[in-house]
Formats: structure tokens, C-alpha cells, sequence
């Protein structure tokens, strides 16, 4: 079976949820068809009740939030939104995988948490939250993760400078008598 | 024998017998996970800063201990001491600079990241390998699950104190080194892939050195095979140590061998087939390359250790069958494909050559690929290693996501020392093969 096929999941998905326009689309549209990865769009405030549903409905099964990741579209063409928080769904049951998309904004982009779903998007959400801002709602522990406790921006966002904003020239520096 | 345990059903099994073992139940204690309680909550606890600068954790991590005497009462992992901003990077490198970068990701196992690189770049980009490089990468791979499994099963043990199966796992990996320091020039940081193929052509040498590192492996992984398998210190300081169940290993995102341990019958060369590993790679009806994927129910640290061992046996039996039939024909792809720079015969002899060549090389110049995002993964020796690309059409990536498995699997950390003593917390890392490179990026 191809593990990109999920004609089961999209009928399931369609047939709970009638009045979401999920616009499922390949991530890229390549030239043979059996490749194409779907992506499917869902609202932030329905996200939560989605997700539940795709880990529990018995043609989904999807158990396993392989990857957690965030893409700032701001220079990106013909984009509307700004951050696309973008989950890589796994089922380890069925074998398929689904991608799927929430987009926030600024000024205080927000999405719920997926923690409670599953366990493994502890650390990306973190990850997320700390080099691209985006808030996770309900993630009981929301610190940044790569970065320091104090560190102001956000370093993968497009507007960051890849050279930063000096923070390394500006940095307190401990001496050895100032203790 | 009071007190020995049965191992000779060492609860390895394979998951084309179909079905996991059922628990053995000669085992005298089937170790079942314990919470530990103390006593007085809240009472004469002990903070404790396990790293970042502790020899035992191999690179940079940080644990915020609370003891009850030698008992780990709670731990809070803190990472990112070797932040290094390498998704940044990958916004302002090619998609060829970039694997560089990749390198320093699982420096253990550095052609295992350069190939799961391109392989998200070729899905991007569209074009299909020749089969003398799946073939070629598909060796690269494999010798490098090994360099990595013998770096992790070695360091494990010599946390534990076992200093001589380090020696003897650490002396074989020079083999490898070799291999690929002939294949690329490089030891260690091999950089060894392009877009649509390798940096250069594999040496008449090269297949023969892969043989004789395949006569010489069998016997160092005998040789520590028969100093810890059946050692009972090794199995005191392993055995329930580290536990995770096959439900909360799914749940954590756990994969690779850890998960395999813990009995999640999952491993992308099987189910999700690319180079050697797919049915027709060499587009002539060659069937995919037959190995068997160890898994075990136990899921401790020494199912990990042990998951490991016989995952170096099967790369050994994919490298013995592929490296006698490595197909002649070109390593790279056509210069239709418009991906890898010309042969230099071509560039010396004709205009078009020179013209495409300089069209790869200029800085405004470079690749075209479609507007689209895409996400590559490969088994790589920690699990699932994927990339998650975006392209703007540019010559660089619009975002470089590293999907990086020993990130995901060392979430899980916390839960699986809470209720151990210190001293096994060198056990659980050591078994988690945790490298800080691809940890922080």
C-alpha cells in the first residue's frame, strides 16, 4: 500500500467534520501523482477536535505527531498568512502519513496545543515557540527550548537577522571581579 | 544460579516472523515500571546539577535533579547549550552548501544525515537516482547504522564501566573511516552527496575495502556480543532500566531502534521503501534489497543494546549482498535534470556544458526548483531523520526543517529515569544515543 494514499482518511474527515473546508492539497505537486504528500488546512479553533478525531477514528489511527514544525511565510509568494504551524501525522497501525496546517497571525500568533493528544509534541512546540514566537494554548509548560530564558526574539522568523541583532556583542559579560 | 536469568531467548525477534514474542516467561523477574513515591513529599530533597559539563553526558546536557538520597525523584532536562542556528543556515545555503551543515547534525553517523539531506532535495526537486548511486548510497547508509551502532552500543557500556567493548566497537569504526575517507576524502564530516548524486565516482578500490570491513565486523561484534551479553553486571546495570512501553513509545514519537525495542514494528526501509530498500530501484525488476528488521518487547536498555547488535548484523548482510553487484553506468543524473554540474569532459569539450556549468556555479544563478514544500525522511541509525522543506523557487531553501530523532526520542528522558538511582541515568542516555549536534542544531 502507498503510505501517501489517504483516500479513507480525507472521506472520514469530510464526512465528520461537514462544515470545515479542510482544502486538502499536495504539499508540492509533483509530475506522478502517487508521490504527492496531502496537506490539509484546518482552522486554529477547531484544531483541537480534528486532531482528536484523526488519532481516534479507526480509518485514520494517526498515533504518532512525527514532526512539528513551523514555516513564516512573510516573504513567501502569494501567501496570506504568516505562520504556518505544520504537523507531520503518522499512523504506526496503518502506515500512512497526513500533513496538516494551521496558520496564525501576528500580532500574538496563537494556536492550541496538541500536547494533550500527544505526548511527543512536548518539545517541538517548545522548539516552536521559541524561534518562531508562536504560542501553543494549554502546553503546560511552554519555556523556550534552544535559546535562553531572557532572549527576546525569535531567531527563525524571516525578519530576523541571520547575523542576529547583536546580541552576541551585547551580552553582560561576568568578570572575574565582578561577582 | 540463584538469581541468573534465562537469556537464551534473549527476546529478539524478527517482524518477519510475523509476531512479537510473548513475554518469556522464564524469566525470573518480569520488570514492570514503578513510580517512585517518597516518603515525606516535599521533604529533604536534594537539587542536583547532573551537566552540562559531565563526562557522561557525551556533549552538553543539563539535568536538574531532585534526589531522595541516590533516587531520582524528578528530572527537568534542560538543552541547547550547542545551539547553532543550523535551520537558519539552511535559509542562506544551497541546497549543495547545505549538506555541509548536515554533517555537523549526527556527526556520529555523517553520511546517514547527507543522504537523508538530498533525499528531501530530490523529492523537491523530482529527479530519480541513477542505480549505481541508490546502490552506492544505499551502502554509505548502511556502514554508517554501523559506525553509529558501534560508537552507541560502545560508549553505553563504557559508562557502565565496561572499558573493553569500547576499545574493541571503536577500533573497527577506523575501518569505516577509511572506507570513507577513499570514497570522499573525508573521515568523519563526509559531505558526500549532491543533489541528484554523489561528490565524485566511487575508486576501483572502494568495493574491495567495503569486503574485507565486512569479514572483520563479524568478529568484533562477537567479541562484544560474548563480553556483555550473558554479563551479569552489564544485565544488573541494564535490564528494567530506561523503560518504555510500546504504547507510550508511540506516543512520545519515539523511533528507530529505541522504539523498536520497545516493539513498535515500524522502520521507514520497510515501510516507506526508498533507495535499495524500494522494490525495481534499478528500474530492470530488481526486487528490494532482503534484510530483516530486529525488534524486542522488552523495552529497556538493554533490548536497546541488544536491538542495536543485531542491527549492525543486518546492515553487514545488505552491504555483503549489494556491494558485489553495484551496477556500472553514470553515479549522477543527466544534465536534463539540470540539478548536478556537468562532467568535465563535457565542460572542456562543449559550449553547452560550459554554459550549464556556469549556470550551477554563479551566485545569482544556481538551482530552479518548483515553488512547494516537501518532507524527506530516511531511517537514519537514531530513527526517523526527516527534512522538511520549502522552496520559493530560489536557489536556497525557503525554510531547512531538521526533523531530528534523537530530539523527539530524548523528550521522553524524564519519564524514563523518574524513580531510578543516579547512576543509571548513564545507562539511559548511553542507550538513548543521545548526540548533542543534532539535539541542538
Amino acid at each position: 500500500m502507498n503510505y501517501l494514499d489517504v483516500t479513507s482518511v480525507l472521506a472520514a474527515l469530510s464526512e465528520e467534520f461537514g462544515d470545515v473546508d479542510f482544502r486538502p492539497a499536495p504539499l508540492l505537486a509533483a509530475q506522478d501523482r502517487s508521490k504527492e504528500q496531502t496537506c490539509i488546512k484546518v482552522p486554529a479553533e477547531r484544531l483541537p477536535e480534528v486532531m482528536s478525531f484523526l488519532k481516534a477514528d479507526s480509518r485514520c489511527r494517526f498515533d504518532q505527531v512525527a514532526d512539528l514544525t513551523c514555516v513564516d511565510y512573510l516573504e513567501f509568494p502569494d501567501a496570506a498568512d504568516r505562520y504556518g504551524v505544520t504537523y507531520t501525522l503518522v499512523s504506526t497501525e496503518l502506515g500512512h502519513r497526513l500533513w496538516v496546517k494551521c496558520f496564525a497571525n501576528d500580532p500574538a500568533p496563537e494556536i492550541p496545543s496538541v500536547t494533550p493528544i500527544w505526548k511527543g509534541a512536548d518539545w517541538q512546540e517548545r522548539e516552536v515557540w521559541d524561534l518562531f514566537g508562536v504560542k501553543f494554548k494549554g502546553h503546560y509548560d511552554l519555556r523556550r527550548i534552544m535559546t535562553w530564558e531572557g532572549f527576546e526574539s525569535h531567531p527563525l522568523r524571516k525578519d530576523y537577522p541571520l547575523r542576529g541583532k547583536g546580541e552576541r556583542t551585547s551580552f553582560t559579560r561576568i568578570e572575574r571581579d565582578s561577582v | 544460579m540463584n538469581g541468573r536469568r534465562s537469556l537464551e531467548s534473549s527476546g529478539i525477534a524478527y517482524r518477519e516472523l510475523g509476531v512479537l514474542p510473548v513475554p518469556d516467561t522464564t524469566r525470573e523477574q518480569q520488570w514492570t515500571p514503578t513510580t517512585y513515591a517518597p516518603e515525606e513529599p516535599g521533604g529533604d530533597m536534594w537539587a542536583m546539577n547532573y551537566g552540562p559539563q559531565h563526562p557522561a553526558c557525551h556533549t552538553t546536557l543539563r539535568h536538574v535533579l531532585e534526589l531522595d538520597g541516590e533516587r531520582v525523584v524528578s528530572c527537568v532536562v534542560h538543552i541547547g547549550y550547542l545551539h547553532s542556528g543550523f535551520e537558519k543556515l539552511g535559509e542562506h545555503l544551497d541546497y549543495n552548501q547545505y549538506v555541509v551543515i548536515t554533517d555537523r547534525m549526527n556527526y556520529v553517523s555523517s553520511p546517514a544525515c547527507n543522504i537523508a539531506w538530498h533525499h528531501a532535495c530530490e523529492l523537491l526537486f523530482g529527479v530519480e537516482l541513477t542505480p549505481r548511486c541508490k546502490i552506492v548510497r544505499t551502502i554509505c547508509a548502511e556502514l554508517a547504522r554501523i559506525h553509529d551502532h558501534l560508537l552507541c552500543v560502545g560508549a553505553m557500556a563504557l559508562d557502565i564501566g565496561a572499558l573493553t567493548a569500547f576499545l574493541y566497537g571503536f577500533n573497527e569504526r577506523e575501518l569505516t573511516n577509511d572506507i570513507f575517507e577513499e570514497f570522499c576524502g573525508h573521515r568523519f564530516t563526509t559531505g558526500c552527496t549532491r543533489v541528484g548524486g554523489m561528490m565524485a565516482d566511487i575508486s576501483d578500490r572502494w568495493p574491495g575495502m567495503v569486503k574485507s570491513f565486512c569479514q572483520v565486523i563479524p568478529k568484533a561484534i562477537d567479541d562484544v556480543e560474548r563480553l556483555l551479553n550473558k554479563n551479569r553486571i552489564f544485565i544488573e546495570r541494564t535490564r528494567g532500566i530506561g523503560y518504555l512501553s510500546r504504547q507510550s513509545a508511540i506516543d512520545w514519537s519515539w523511533t528507530g531502534p529505541c522504539a523498536r525495542a520497545s516493539g513498535v514494528r515500524r522502520d521507514l526501509r520497510k515501510d516507506e521503501p526508498y533507495l535499495c530498500y524500494a522494490d525495481n530501484w534499478d528500474n530492470n525488476g530488481s526486487s528490494a534489497v532482503d534484510f530483516k528488521v530486529p525488534l524486542s518487547d522488552m523495552g529497556d536498555a538493554y533490548a536497546r543494546y541488544l536491538v542495536r547488535l543485531e542491527e549492525i548484523k543486518q546492515s553487514l548482510a545488505i552491504i555483503e549482498l549489494l556491494v558485489d553487484n553495484i551496477p556500472s553506468g553514470p553515479m549522477n543524473v543527466s544534465d536534463d535534470d539540470k540539478v548536478c554540474l556537468p562532467t568535465k569532459e563535457n565542460v572542456y569539450s562543449s559550449i553547452e556544458g560550459l554554459i550549464r556549468h556556469f549556470e550551477q556555479v554563479m551566485t545569482n544563478r544556481g538551482f530552479t526548483p518548483p515553488v512547494g514544500e516537501v518532507y524527506g525522511a530516511n531511517e537514519s541509525p537514531n530513527g526517523e531523520l526527516g527534512f522538511y522543506l520549502a522552496s520559493d523557487g530560489g536557489r536556497c531553501a525557503y525554510r531547512a526543517r531538521c526533523r531530528p530523532p534523537c530530539f523527539i526520542n530524548y523528550q521522553a528522558f524524564s519519564e524514563l529515569i523518574e524513580g531510578h538511582q543516579v547512576s543509571d541515568i548513564n545507562v539511559v542516555l548511553g542507550s538513548l544515543n543521545i548526540i548533542a549536534g543534532e539535539l541542538d542544531r
